[in-house]
């Protein structure tokens, strides 16, 4: 099971890198999203993987506490899952702007044209 | 007793406080009132100065004769009791002295710097930062900790760079601040290792243990870093070479600083430390050899570049230099005699170089000038203050009946009998001696340039006495010179006693403080001194004429100032090259550190794959070979079908549920659950985000560059693979047990994994809720005035057309259905999140989908142009949202302050588990008001990110 685990974070990793060093915005968000996956994984497997063992203690549960999964790693995922979210958001914004200000969406754009009216002044 | 400590080290403080309070206070508008005002404000910062260093003083005076009798006041109070650094004080004999030093001398330039400075100085600014630099000051003498210690001396340090740049418009002045604090800062950090390092060596930071350690740290193989560090840090403060140079540059502060700081107190600093540290680091070659030769070369060149300076601060600056040297001199030579000699020197220099520095001040402040080459013959116009600054250069010379003389003698006896090789008892005489006449040379330079040496050259203003109360001060430190110099045995004699004594620590060595000691050698090499020194001057005089030597910066200054621009250029220089290679490039370089970072253990260290003897195909079964193949084709395609877009977010979102389904899996429930809902709204934004870009990327030209990157990414696949792999192998060992154990007795609740993020590691989870309010409210403003239209044209596909011309009637009728279901779903989750999968972030993203879905399906008509919704509307309809963020992160914070209130750390949770009819028992942490705190905030930046991306349309 490890070794599935192990393979399938690599094959995501491998893939969000390629993507993230491609030249256009889309591509490098989705390379993003692929490496979250995998990091969020990786980091979550540092806790062992546990099968039917939700870290749901009951009072009765002390005896078997050895056989639940180990709930920091899932902790420190789960904020990670919703960040990365965020995170992913505001990186296609920047890339939706960028394009609207530069004609194109390559991350390395040459410089933005200096007529298009980005701003309107008349928002209070 | 505490209590007098604490009065004695706060009072400045609290004066500085109440004089920034003033200093804040508008000026009056009309010219007339804003004059008064300002002579009106001088007047009370003043006053008000004096009475907090004057409260100081009390408390000093009252504290005192315990401590001269022998024992010493202390008070301490918790600080940091997990380190076991606690808040500790002690006023021993030597800290006496030091805070006399302090606290009189600072009485003194309160009342000189009232007439010193004008009123359109910003006078209540001055005395605010005079009075913390006060109390910081005490801190140093005060400090029974080497952590309190530090902190005091990096304060001291930043208040010296104010007080250099108090005149900000003037160019030598912000110079002169950055250089003093990039130096002095630099040998602070240096001191703060040192000390650190002496702290783990002694086993512990209170100066007892550390006091009481010296043959172990002496001993210790680390011993010559730690006396390193230690020795830069009090160097960089006391002005020693190689670090001299900041000390001349620091007389563009206000002359009162100058006399205070950078001659009286901060620069003694350094030379305190090294007496407080006397017992631990002395006594060994090293100290012996770096602190008399880094003090000889010192005394030798302050001295010397003394004599050449033109401007009557400069001259002092470069004699303070010298005396420093000096005093450190005798610190180095590893005898108790010369290290009393060393305390008595110090005081002595402090009473004459403040009082030269007023004069020097009064001169400047009655001619307008200080250059030396201009001012003469001041006898004549103001012989009173002329009287004071030759009695006080005199003792700053040795002349005989002084007190500066009677020091000198110690130290000329010191360097005679120093021991050690043939050219140790060679050198430390020579140096001595050299030195004592180029200090008799400045010091004549100093009394006939600015007193005779014919009329002054067009000065900017007539001369004549200064007012009678700016010449207090100095009157009466001429006076403590003359006393102690005619008297020492009587004044100075028992305070010396009591400061060596808890110096050394304990044995105080014979010694004789008198003015005729008969004819012997010290005598012989003072008079030698005086003559030769007058001589030397006399003759520098005449065959070159001092007014027309070069007045060099010297070199220090300058190679500081190269140092500097180079640093800024090259910094400039990687800053343009990372620019200018482009974001692909950096992302490129940061995985490549990122690879060779990974792989340095392996390829340093043995295999990660070593001793594993698990079999690789251990719990292998077709359901999970499935998953793997879907989630690994998904991977491939995604990669495959980014170029066109569309296609590769459906693949992305199979991936999404294959991690989201591995989640349930392996036990995860609650990670599930976030997954599938950030997945949800991941497609949500993307869809939205690619209206507004390119449906396709071209095709990549560059084949080497793919190959190169395929390469890099496949390198990187592999590595983190195998690194997972075999960390999942080993035995785990973790903090599960802890959490898993305390989760329902201590957190009350039983799904651990909540009660962690909102209770064991609350503290990460109230920081993670302002990130996302502050990615939403980022995203929102980065789109609020923007306008654009859906990207179409040939470009786009037929696919994302036909997407977009459909009417969403159907989704807007079922999206309007499902909102309160889905938010009763949400308070579902939300209050069962603390026992059961759930919580805040799951609840918030819930409510957050079904208001976005509304966003979607209503967009289309909603914010469509000509629908008769304005930019002010719809502000106003979105504003609700930033209320949302606002009120989740207050509940959040206001929870966490909760547990202040009941004694308990920041965000420490309590619970009770009432009984409600109905619903039944209902656990009630006050962690579920934190974890509200954070829904809210989840559900407004949320919201608030895609309704910003949603109402791009409007401007089709």
């Amino acid at each position: 099971m490890e070794l599935l685990m192990a393979s399938g974070i690599g094959v995501m990793m491998a893939g969000g890198i390629y993507l993230v060093l491609r030249p256009r915005s889309f591509d490098v968000v989705l390379g993003l999203t692929l490496i979250s996956y995998a990091v969020n994984l990786f980091i979550f497997s540092m806790g062992r993987l546990t099968v039917g063992g939700a870290p749901i203690v009951t009072e009765g549960s002390a005896d078997k506490l050895a056989t639940l999964a180990d709930p920091l790693p899932q902790a420190l995922v789960l904020t990670a899952i919703v960040i990365g979210f965020a995170m992913t958001a505001l990186l296609l914004v920047l890339a939706v702007r960028q394009h609207a200000a530069g004609g194109n969406d390559l991350i390395d754009a040459p410089a933005p044209r200096e007529t298009a009216p980005l701003d309107r002044p008349d928002v209070g | 007793m505490a209590n007098l400590l604490l009065l004695l080290l706060v009072s400045p403080f609290a004066g500085a406080l109440i004089l920034m309070a003033l200093a804040s206070r508008p000026r009056p508008v009309e010219l007339s009132h804003a004059l008064a005002a300002e002579k009106a404000q001088l007047q009370q910062s003043a006053w008000i100065a004096a009475a907090a260093a004057g409260l100081s003083a009390l408390a000093l005076l009252a504290l005192a004769a315990d401590v001269i009798a022998g024992t010493p006041a202390r008070a301490n109070w918790a600080w940091l009791p997990a380190l076991g650094v606690g808040f500790g004080l002690r006023l021993d004999g030597l800290a006496l002295l030091f805070c006399g030093l302090i606290v009189g001398i600072g009485l003194l330039v309160v009342l000189y710097a009232r007439y010193y400075l004008s009123p359109d100085d910003r006078t209540a600014r001055f005395y605010a930062l005079l009075m913390s630099f006060m109390g910081a000051m005490l801190g140093i003498a005060l400090a029974d900790n080497l952590i309190v210690l530090a902190m005091a001396w990096e304060l001291t340090s930043l208040i010296s760079f104010l007080l250099i740049g108090f005149w900000q418009h003037r160019r030598d002045a912000r110079q002169g601040a950055r250089m003093a604090l990039t130096v002095t800062g630099l040998g602070g950090l240096a001191l703060l290792a040192g000390l650190l390092m002496l702290g783990s060596i002694a086993g512990g930071f209170d100066l007892d243990t550390v006091l009481g350690a010296g043959d172990t740290v002496r001993a210790h193989p680390m011993y010559p870093v730690c006396l390193g560090l230690i020795l830069i840090g009090a160097f960089t403060k006391s002005a020693q070479f190689p670090f001299h140079f900041w000390l001349p540059q620091a007389m563009a502060a206000p002359t009162p600083a100058s006399a205070y700081l950078h001659s009286a107190t901060m620069v003694k600093a350094g030379i305190f430390l090294l007496a407080r540290l006397y017992p631990v680091l002395s006594g060994t070659d090293l100290w012996f050899y770096s602190v008399t030769i880094a003090g000889g070369i010192t005394l030798l060149v302050g001295a010397w570049n003394a004599i050449f300076k033109h401007d009557l601060k400069g001259l002092l600056a470069y004699s303070t230099i010298s005396q420093l040297g000096l005093i450190t001199m005798l610190l180095g030579l590893n005898s108790p005699l010369a290290a009393v000699a060393a305390l008595f020197h110090l005081l002595n220099h402090a009473t004459f170089k403040a009082s030269l520095f007023m004069a020097a001040g009064i001169i400047d402040h009655e001619t307008g000038t200080r250059d030396m080459r201009r001012i003469n013959g001041l006898w004549r116009s103001m012989p009173i203050t002329a009287t004071l600054a030759i009695i006080a250069a005199a003792a700053m010379a040795g002349v005989p009946l002084l007190n500066g003389f009677l020091s000198k003698e110690m130290f000329f006896e010191e360097a005679l009998t120093v021991e050690g090789s043939r050219t140790v008892r060679f050198m430390v005489p020579a140096v001595a001696a050299l030195a004592a006449a180029l200090s008799v040379a400045y010091s004549a330079r100093f009394i006939h340039d600015v007193f005779f040496n014919g009329a002054s050259l067009d000065l900017p203003r007539t001369p004549h006495e200064p007012p009678r109360f700016m010449r207090v001060p100095v009157e009466m430190l001429v006076v403590i010179c003359l006393v102690v110099g005619l008297l020492p045995q009587l004044t100075i004699g028992p305070l010396l006693a009591m400061g060596a004594r808890d110096m050394l620590g304990g044995t105080v060595p014979e010694y004789s403080l008198a003015i005729w000691h008969g004819f012997n050698e010290p005598l012989a090499m003072s008079a030698a001194a005086l003559i030769g020194g007058a001589l030397l001057y006399g003759w520098l005089q005449r065959q070159y004429s001092l007014h027309t030597t070069d007045d060099d910066e010297g070199a220090g200054k300058r190679l500081f100032e190269q140092t500097m621009a180079t640093l800024i250029a090259s910094a400039r220089r990687v800053n343009a090259w990372l620019d200018g290679i482009g974001t692909r490039t950096n992302l490129f370089l940061t995985v490549c550190v990122a690879i060779a970072a990974g792989a340095l253990p392996w390829l340093l260290g043995p295999s990660p794959l070593a001793g594993i003897t698990t079999s690789p195909f251990e719990g292998i079964n077709l359901v999970a070979l499935a998953m793997w193949t879907i989630g690994v084709a998904a991977t491939v395609a995604s990669v495959i079908l980014a170029r066109a877009r569309l296609p590769a977010l459906v693949t992305v979102g199979a991936l999404g549920l294959v991690v989201s389904l591995t989640f349930v899996w392996f036990s995860a429930p609650d990670l599930a659950l976030t997954q599938l809902l950030v997945e949800v709204a991941t497609m949500l934004v993307m869809m939205l985000a690619l209206r507004y870009l390119p449906s396709r990327s071209p095709r990549e030209l560059d084949d080497r560059r793919k190959l190169r990157d395929g390469v890099i990414a496949a390198t990187a696949g592999i590595g983190i693979g195998v690194i997972a792999w075999a960390a999942m192998l080993r035995p785990a060992s973790s903090l599960s047990e802890f959490f898993l154990t305390r989760a329902l007795p201590e957190g009350g609740g039983t799904n651990a994994t909540n009660v962690i993020i909102v209770d064991f590691r609350g503290f990460d989870t109230f920081g993670e809720s302002f990130v996302m309010a502050a990615a939403g409210l980022v995203i929102h403003d980065l789109i609020a005035r923007l306008s654009l239209a859906p990207v179409t044209g040939p470009a786009r596909t037929g696919q994302l057309a036909a997407f977009e011309q459909r009417n969403p009637l159907m989704l807007a009728t079922t999206a309007r259905m499902l909102l309160p279901f889905a938010l009763m779903v949400s308070v579902y989750f939300f209050l069962r999140g603390h026992n059961l999968p759930g919580g805040g972030f799951i609840a918030g993203l819930i409510t957050a989908i079904v208001l976005m879905l509304q966003t979607v399906s209503n967009g289309a008509q909603a914010l469509a142009p000509g629908q008769g919704m304005s930019d002010r509307a719809l502000a106003r309809k979105l504003s609700w949202l930033h209320t949302t963020i606002g009120l989740g992160l207050l509940v959040a914070c206001l929870t966490g302050l909760g547990s202040w209130l009941l004694g308990y750390p920041f965000l420490t949770s309590s619970f009770i588990h009432p009984h409600l009819p109905i619903l039944g028992e209902l656990p009630l942490a006050s962690a579920a008001a934190f974890d509200l705190g954070v829904y809210l905030s989840v559900v407004g930046a949320t919201v608030l990110a895609l309704a910003g991306i949603g109402r791009l349309a409007r401007g089709a």
